[in-house]
């Protein structure tokens, strides 16, 4: 199986342990994994903003860069979310049909994280070690697009020594949605304050999540809240094997 | 370009002489919506049999904090006289064509009146009760059906007075919503009744009682 | 609303709302709100949870549902005059109207002919949505909101919150202060020992409205639903106020949105199973009231129905906005809003707020045919596309698609000219040209990385006084500052070493 590595353009450029982390996590499970250097981003802001144009030499790049691979895994549930179910769009409205087939060819063998290790390599034990207290936060695109339902929380409860403490209200939305984190700050600041206390509550010493975007926002807030809680992508827990540095 | 609209204002043109059914009409067939594939109909519409209807009725309809009285055609006349006592009812109003012997069991001390001739909507909302049949009941909702058939009366009949006492009998008792529907004449004005008049305007909460009767009696007969 | 004691100042519209992100900002700050809003989203949105979860064949339902409404539009002409022709023969009157303006001038018209200078009215959601009581009000008539909820907004000189509960933001305390201070003047006063608790609140209303009830000549309502097969009209509610107002006065008034309509008797087996539980979160409602056209000797001996375009045919324009027109307002999408729960309705600058208001209103005001007010051309981005508003709608209305639809429309018609887009369009821009191509994104990321570099300390990007929207993130939020090797690099670094 050729395996290629979506990293997305958020985590190559803000977070690129959590690359470093699938890497290593399907290396141990003894998969190679390619990255195809011509990668950048899916749309997905162009996309939920509103601009479709604009949106258009992003998704036909995105299929010449992974053009032939079996599986396109993605620690981003959001990006996996854009390309499985908006890249079809951007193509009818492109009006371009050699864009509209490559889209039915490639989009359909992108997947999530979790979901590839799950459905795809049928693992739900990776063999990892994370002794801490983590609170997962579903996040909406993992959870009603994509409907990857259990399987981060599957993979977590089988990693050695990690306590899963429950998130109250942990369906509802951290208020990132994107562009909407900025154009409507305010809104977004309080949801986000809203899941930070809930969070808080709990005790967890780590927040995890399928979503880096989601962390970026969550994360933002309780590093200006000098919090002591530590965001991680769901990668860098799958792929530890000891103590968190 | 046109100019940029204020919020709540619109301003729909027309062609001048055109009327707005024309207007509305055709701007309506000037774009072509494709009709759905089906429509599915792969709901339920009907209760599974192992569902005691009546008791499933009776329960439903007590959720609403109505309250609800098992007759037998024996001891329905008995029945309603203490629903009527229980809600401290001195007056009733009685539609046409309602069962005499329904309200032989009623002592001296309520008055009794018909609506025939009409009586004014003041003299109706003086009056302390009611007591209809009806045209057909719900079991799955809780719900009674007022027709305005005989022993129903006019639909302001069961909406002024502050007290509705209804009689079901077993037959007039229906599974599911859809059932009912087909036992239903639309052409007849209809009331839905599910429990008393109710509001959760304050905060949310439901409160039993605000204009329509604030205390309903289901008396069920079978 | 100025139908309400004579000689006050009118009372207040939504014109004049500032776009979404400003009114938001000030919403927020209204702690009172907050509180009343969570409290009655959070306990209405675990009932609703409870009806639906009874209903083993729910999906099956909404699925019935949403192509019982798609089938209306694809048939809407036939449909419609076949509603008009069998309301007209029981005895109906049918109207047409084109917008607001028309609608309110025949309602106006119909209340002058039967020599009323008062009307009762049920809650209706079309004729807030065509300020129906300020013209009303213009001509001389004055016209008292019934239910309880609207009861409330009228006598508290307010504006609506909600669809189905349009005082939601207010709490009891502040219902019993505005039933002690304003009923007075409207007629019957409340009386001076009310209290807060909930029965008392609802008896003073029913005191109050009683004798607008029994004199009361004309009643204006809505319609939940109109059935073409049959002519029958009908409406949904909870207190009784609507039965009143269908019952007693001798000229009834209805005005319907012409999306209003469901082909046949049989489709209400699916509306009265999806409605109830998706807005009260009941079973069924306490009183639903149908009729068809007169009927002697009960009830109104004159009826007549108005039916409403004000921008509905607009909404047909666009081809995936247009499911926006199955909607039966029953409010469950603002129930789970977070940003509703948090924001309330008065922000969307519309009597329809929430996810469906961010849909309906810019269609309604024509955003398919011309450019919109920058009020209107915020709603679409009023959401973080969470998606709970398409799981709960009854009739499967997927919002987030239609948001963002609308956002493209906005951009294509607009978006550059909109003071609240400030450098977007060229940030946009600029983007999809770095990310096109991969050379350009690599050199953008290090020059990135570099200024990380410099601004950020422990690997954080703290305070950073940048205006506009990139200025926005960093009000209360950190970012971690752009890495030193960017994946690609360190992947290119790894493989040139030879490691796999
Ligand atoms: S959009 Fe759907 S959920 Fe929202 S009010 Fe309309 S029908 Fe209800």
């Amino acid at each position: 199986m050729k395996i290629a590595l979506f990293i997305t353009c958020f985590n190559d450029l803000l977070y690129p342990d959590v690359g470093k982390a699938v890497v290593r996590l399907l290396n141990r499970l003894g998969h190679e994994v390619e990255f195809p250097e011509d990668q950048t981003c899916c749309g997905q802001i162009h996309f939920n903003t509103g601009y479709r144009d604009e949106c258009v030499p992003l998704v036909r790049s995105f299929d010449q860069a992974f053009d032939g691979f079996d599986a396109i895994v993605s620690p981003s549930a959001s990006c996996a979310t854009m390309v499985r179910h908006h890249h079809e769009t951007v193509a009818r409205h492109s009006g371009d049909a050699s864009l509209v087939a490559s889209v039915a060819e490639v989009s359909p063998r992108v997947y999530e994280l979790s979901e590839f290790l799950v459905d795809v390599l049928g693992v739900t034990d990776v063999g990892a070690v994370f002794p801490h207290s983590v609170a997962f936060h579903p996040t909406c695109h993992s959870l009603r697009l994509l409907a990857i339902g259990d399987r981060p929380r599957r993979l977590l409860e089988a990693v050695s020594g990690l306590e899963l403490v429950e998130l109250p209200g942990a369906t509802e939305c951290c208020g990132f949605g994107g562009t909407f984190a900025v154009k409507n700050a305010d809104t977004s600041v309080a949801m986000g304050e809203d899941k930070i206390g809930a969070l808080i509550g709990t005790g967890a010493e780590v927040l995890a999540s399928a979503d880096t975007s989601c962390l970026m926002h969550l994360g933002g807030l309780l590093s200006r809240q000098r919090s002591m809680v530590r965001v991680m992508h769901l990668a860098e827990i799958l792929a530890s094997t000891g103590p968190a540095r | 370009m046109a100019e940029p609209l204020e919020p709540g204002r619109i301003v729909t043109g027309g062609a001048p002489g055109e009327t707005a059914r024309d207007a509305v009409l055709a701007r309506i067939r000037a774009v072509a919506v494709p009709p759905p594939a089906a429509i599915p109909r792969d709901y339920l519409t009907s209760l599974s049999p192992d569902v005691d209807i009546l008791e499933r009725f009776a329960e439903r309809v007590a959720d609403y904090r109505a309250l609800v009285h098992r007759a037998t055609s024996g001891n329905l006349a008995a029945t309603v006289a203490e629903a009527l006592k229980g809600r401290g009812a001195r007056s009733l109003v009685i539609p046409a064509g309602l069962p005499a012997d329904w309200l032989i069991g009623l002592g001296p001390g309520i008055e009794r009146q018909s609506d025939d001739p009409p009586l004014t909507y003041g003299q109706l909302d003086a009056i302390d009760a009611v007591i209809t049949g009806c045209a057909v009941a719900i079991a799955e909702t809780g719900t009674i059906v007022l027709d305005a058939g005989p022993g129903q009366g006019r639909r302001a009949l069961s909406l002024l007075p502050d007290r509705h006492v209804c009689v079901v009998r077993a037959e007039q008792v229906v599974g599911e919503v859809a059932e009912a529907l087909a036992r239903l004449d639309p052409h007849r004005p209809l009331t839905w009744i599910s429990g008393p008049s109710a509001t959760s305007d304050i905060e949310l909460d439901r409160v039993e009682g605000v204009h329509g009767p604030r205390n309903l009696d289901v008396v069920i007969v079978g | 609303m100025s139908g309400s004691p004579a000689g006050r100042e009118p009372l207040p519209t939504f014109a004049g709302t500032p776009p979404f992100p400003e009114a938001a900002r000030t919403a927020l700050a209204d702690e009172q709100l907050r509180r009343n809003l969570r409290h009655a989203t959070t306990t209405i949105r675990t009932k609703r949870g409870r009806a639906v979860a009874e209903r083993p064949d729910w999906e099956a339902l909404r699925l019935a549902g949403a192509a019982i409404k798609d089938d209306v539009i694809a048939r809407w002409p036939e449909l419609l005059t076949q509603l008009e022709a069998n309301v007209t023969a029981a005895g109906g009157i049918v109207h047409w109207a084109r917008d607001g303006a028309e609608a309110n001038a025949i309602v106006a018209g119909i209340v002058r002919a039967a020599g009323a200078t008062e009307v009762v009215k049920v809650k209706s959601m079309t004729t807030q949505e065509i300020e129906l009581n300020e013209a009303l009000a213009r001509e001389g008539i004055e016209a008292w909101e019934t239910d309880l909820a609207e009861l409330i907004v009228q006598l508290g000189r307010d504006l609506p919150s909600h669809i189905l509960v349009p005082a939601i933001h207010r709490n009891r305390d502040e219902i019993r202060d505005i039933f002690r201070a304003e009923m007075g003047a409207a007629g019957r006063p409340a009386p001076a020992d009310l209290s807060n608790e909930p029965r008392e609140l609802a008896e003073a209303a029913r005191l109050h409205l009683r004798e607008k009830f029994l004199r009361a000549k004309v009643a204006i309502s809505g319609a939940n639903f109109a059935i073409a097969e049959t002519g029958t009209v009908m409406v949904v509610e909870s207190e009784g106020n609507g039965r009143m107002c269908l019952t007693l006065p001798e000229t009834l008034v209805t005005v319907m949105g012409i999306e209003k309509l469901l082909p046949t008797w049989r489709d209400l087996e699916v509306f009265l199973q999806l409605l109830p539980r998706s807005s009260t979160a009941e079973r069924m409602n306490p009183y639903t009231s149908m009729w068809t056209g007169v009927t002697p000797g009960d009830g109104p001996q004159a009826f007549h129905l108005v039916l409403l375009d004000n921008g509905r045919t607009d909404v047909l324009l666009d081809e995936v906005g247009r499911q926006a027109l199955r909607c039966i307002k029953c409010s469950a999408c603002l129930n789970v809003c977070p940003v509703y729960e948090r924001v309330g309705g008065r922000a969307y600058g519309s009597p329809y707020p929430g996810p469906i208001g961010a849909i309906l209103t810019p269609q309604l005001r024509g955003i398919a045919r011309h450019p919109v007010d920058e009020q209107t051309a915020s709603l679409p981005y009023a959401s973080s596309l969470c998606g709970a508003c398409f799981e709960v709608c009854p009739v499967r209305i997927d919002i987030p698609e239609v948001l963002i639809q609308l956002r493209t429309q906005v951009v294509r018609q607009h978006g550059w000219r909109a003071r609240t887009f400030g450098e977007e369009p060229v940030a946009m821009r600029a983007l999809s040209t770095a990310f096109a191509n991969p050379g350009r994104l690599d050199l953008a990321e290090r020059v990135a990385g570099g200024a990380g570099r410099v601004v950020g300390r422990r690997g954080r990007i703290g305070r950073l006084p940048l205006p506009g929207l990139l200025g926005a993130w960093f009000r209360r939020r950190d970012l971690p500052a752009p890495a030193r090797t960017s994946f690609r690099r360190w992947w290119r670094s790894r493989s040139s070493r030879g490691e796999s």
